[in-house]
């Protein structure tokens, strides 16, 4: 079981509360989860990659195990313990405005 | 008896304001989506709970509501804008190419007719159809495919379709605006579509009098008579009593041609409103008082209708989609404003009160009279 966390905005959108648990078939990659989470929440697609390219939006980071993955290729595994389930994966709104 | 529906987009989020045919007690239901950008919203002339909404921010891009129940409840729909084929290149503000790009939603423009269909005005500019209530969208490509394509460059706000005219007589007619390309027209659903600028002066391209290139804030009609439109253009408000074929200005004797709204009364053809801003520098009223002008000429002779508003230390801006009027008798006029306040008239912009106050900035601002 795949742990990942929302920001508030896509919390709201999906109806959901800030953390949601998604079984993930083969190998746990950012891209491979960010597929389960918008199948089962279909409202996230295009939120938090683009619609098209599947480019990371800008301001919207990925972190685990206290370390940023935002710039990790997508096909990457994710580390262990997120796919453990011992440790979230967490999606980010960037610091932005003032 | 009929009421009215006022529809809020704000920075922050959507506001909706109901009052019965009085106007004069509102309720207020909102934050709608808060937090996010609304750049608009708008109902289906066919059926009035029928809602569509522009939701977007910059973190997570653009999302688009629908209510079937008048905004009391909302689905979310499609939100995938795909530009038809290979999109090419537009002109960036340096002058160079710069591929199109999908930024958002400005305006939703249902159909009349059919409360499933309903078009969207997106930067960077084109023009979307959806016939299945907004859950798929397809690009009318013809528009961003003309010829002129390449030269179209962004306006400080972007390279914004924010204008969108379904023709009432002649379900085949279209008209878009577009900042900084200007009008087009077409006359066959959206299929092919052709530049009409001619007539208009912008001292602020190489070619003042160029075929695209002209920033046009905003274009309006009154219904009963489409081939007459109005125009505020970045400077200069115009006229064109020729389905845009021609244009003259009519900015008379405003205390200053630059503004982003015009709007036409619902019972009077001829007459008009624009909210004067100082400049394109100083994006606010000039003096620090808010007033509407009203034509009832068709334009040239403004008088300026302050009854209500605030006329001193007032530094508010009122942007292109947030003015509107509803049809009922006398007929209400409406805007709101940076500053977060919705203003209303409900005898033709004789007098003057806030509705609401102290919102998010006020993007747009929309009116559905209902049965």
């Amino acid at each position: 079981m795949i742990r990942v966390i929302l920001p508030y905005q896509l919390q709201t959108l999906a109806h959901v509360h800030a953390e949601v648990q998604l079984d993930v078939d083969g190998l746990i990659t950012q891209g491979s989860v960010l597929d389960a989470l918008e199948a089962r929440y279909p409202v996230l697609e295009g939120t938090i990659r683009d619609h098209i390219t599947q480019q990371r939006r800008p301001m919207v980071r990925f972190f685990a195990c206290q370390e940023d993955l935002s710039h990790q290729p997508p096909d990457a595994p994710l580390p262990d313990m997120v796919a453990s389930g011992a440790e979230p994966f967490l999606i980010v709104t960037a610091i932005a405005g003032g | 008896m009929s009421g009215v529906r006022v529809l809020v987009g704000t920075r922050k989020g959507a506001f909706i304001l109901e009052s019965d045919g009085q106007r004069q007690r509102w309720d207020v239901s909102g934050p709608h989506f808060g937090g996010w950008e609304i750049y608009h919203l708008k109902g289906s002339p066919v059926d009035p709970n029928r809602l569509y909404a522009s939701q977007s921010s910059s973190w997570f891009g653009q999302v688009l509501p629908r209510s079937s129940d008048g905004g009391k409840t909302w689905e979310t729909v499609g939100n995938k804008f795909e530009y038809d084929g290979t999109p090419g290149t537009h002109q960036w503000y340096d002058g160079t190419p710069h591929p199109w790009e999908f930024k958002r939603v400005w305006h939703l423009e249902p159909s009349l007719t059919d409360p499933d269909t309903v078009y969207a005005g997106v930067e960077d500019a084109a023009l979307f159809r959806s016939t299945d209530g907004g859950q798929t969208w397809q690009e009318l490509a013809g528009l961003r495919s003309h010829d002129s394509g390449p030269r179209w460059q962004p306006g400080a706000g972007g390279m914004c379709l924010h204008t969108i005219l379904l023709d009432p007589a002649d379900p085949q007619r279209i008209f878009i605006a577009i900042s900084a390309a200007g009008v087009f027209r077409s006359d066959d659903a959206g299929k092919t579509w052709r530049p009409i600028n001619r007539g208009l002066k912008s001292q602020y391209i190489p070619d003042p009098t160029a075929e695209v290139g002209h920033c046009v804030h905003r274009i309006a009609m009154h219904r009963s008579r489409p081939n007459v439109l109005f125009m505020q253009k970045h400077w200069d408000v115009m006229r064109s009593d020729d389905a845009g074929e021609s244009w003259h200005e009519i900015s008379g004797n405003l205390p200053t041609d630059f503004g982003f709204v015009i709007d036409v009364h619902a019972h009077e053809p001829d007459t008009l409103y624009v909210v004067p801003i100082k400049s394109d520098a100083e994006h606010y009223p000039p003096d620090g008082k808010l007033r509407v002008y009203r034509s009832r000429t068709g334009g040239n002779e403004w008088e300026p209708l302050t009854n209500g508003l605030p006329q001193q230390d007032c530094y508010v801006n009122v942007l292109r989609d947030a003015f509107a009027v509803d049809s009922l008798d006398a007929c209400g006029v409406y805007f709101g404003t940076t500053g977060g306040q919705v203003y209303a008239s409900a005898d033709s912009g004789d007098n003057w009160t806030a509705i609401v106050r102290d919102l998010p900035a006020v993007l747009s601002v929309e009116v559905q009279t209902l049965p």
